[in-house]
């Protein structure tokens, strides 16, 4: 093997420098195939909890396929009895995409959030999972951000965030807007979480650090949300935040009415006092 | 006095320290204001500032404390991100979706 050292012109740099950018060189191609290498060997299981998304979910399976194509991938649909046909149109998308890829999971009625990802995770094969919701608030497209993030920095979390520079928010008025930065503050002046969008729910979790933090939360909702992160937060698991855009509700409409706002005040005062 | 003072703060400093990843954030939180109330006794017993202003330091802090609320939600509500772009580019994603999707024996009927 023969390699060129670079002197600099007229022998500027030492040998000592030169040698130093080749040490560089060779880590930097290390680094490389080691990335390469790790890619082919995740499986990333995206759990999708449905409840009438008879159009959204077959969006959503589309833009999944678009934008990670070399990804090892599965598709788990949590599906709640869904009265419009929700799960019809996932058979459909069964034959077109292939039953490996799409998993049908489906429960008999309404019966919450958490118990919907718990029942995701149990026929979760791969080592990563991902949860987004089925509205199309969450864009497909950030999955790749995600990936390389946990891949850059080997997080045990990867959480979406609509609060920095980079992510935003779309279709929400100025009140809506007040609630949701005055509810922040106030989440951060009492919880110090460590994360930027606690009720934020696009997240990359490895599957083991998932298991471990969704035993021991309780809440329902999106308090829910905010007790995972917060407990993961406190348990020291390696959190990054990746910038996210957030289109509120294409089909549809999204609530937050006062009994929204008393739920979310006493989920503060639950995570102040039992994490 | 405020020699025992001073002390038992340092003694409430070293519980937190061993029993760090098992305390609750609530007992953090209270620890920090019996913390500045002892601190706050102290300057009350020893004068070094004149009593009329050590009486008015609580409201003091209450009152800061909300204005550094205020001034947050206030700073991050002129800095909150929007993305208007990202509605159009969305509705080109579902025309696009919508179009592979007929095609493939998908119903992509309206809802």
């Amino acid at each position: 093997m023969v390699a060129f050292i670079d002197t600099g012109t007229n022998g500027t740099k030492s040998v000592h420098e030169s040698v130093l950018d080749f040490v560089e060189f060779g880590i930097h191609t290390a680094k490389q195939s080691k990335a390469k290498a790790m890619a082919n060997n995740s499986k990333y299981s995206i759990i999708v909890p449905t409840y009438n998304e008879r159009l959204n979910i077959a969006l959503i399976v589309f833009l999944v396929f678009k934008h990670i194509p070399d990804v090892d991938f599965e598709i788990i649909i949590v599906d709640d009895g869904s009265p419009d046909g929700t799960q019809d149109i996932v058979k459909q998308l069964q034959q077109v995409y292939g039953d490996d890829r799409i998993l049908l999971r489906a429960r008999p009625r309404k019966l919450g959030l958490g118990t919907a990802y718990i029942h995701g995770l149990k026929h979760a094969s791969g080592n990563f999972v991902v949860i987004m919701d089925a509205d199309l608030s969450h864009h497909p497209k950030y999955l790749p951000h995600f990936i390389k993030k946990q891949m850059e920095t080997g997080a045990d979390i990867v959480t979406g965030t609509r609060y920095v520079r980079g992510g935003g928010v779309h279709g929400w008025t100025l009140m809506r807007k007040l609630t949701s930065r005055g509810a922040n503050v106030l989440a951060h002046t009492l919880l110090w979480p460590g994360v930027s969008d606690l009720t934020g729910s696009f997240r990359l979790y490895k599957k083991s650090v998932l298991e471990d933090i969704i035993s021991s939360c309780v809440s329902k909702g999106y308090v829910f949300q905010m007790e995972m992160i917060v407990r993961a937060s406190r348990k020291g698991y390696h959190i990054e935040e990746v910038p996210i855009t957030f289109v509120d509700r294409v089909y549809g409409s999204s609530k937050l009415g006062g009994s929204e706002i008393v739920e979310y005040l006493k989920g503060l005062v639950y995570l102040l006092f039992t994490t | 006095m405020s020699m025992a003072i001073s002390r038992l703060v340092y003694c409430k400093f070293e519980v937190i320290n061993l029993f760090e990843d098992k305390m609750k954030h609530i007992v953090k939180i209270m620890t920090f204001l019996v913390a500045i109330t002892a601190v706050w006794i102290s300057l009350l017993q020893t004068a070094m500032i004149p009593r009329s202003h050590t009486w008015l330091l609580p409201l003091y802090f209450i009152v800061s404390l909300g204005c550094y609320g205020l001034l947050m939600v206030g700073v991050g509500l002129m800095q909150f991100p929007t993305c208007p772009q990202e509605a159009v580019l969305l509705q080109q994603d579902v025309i696009e979706a919508k179009q592979f999707l007929k095609h493939n024996g998908v119903d992509v009927g309206s809802d």
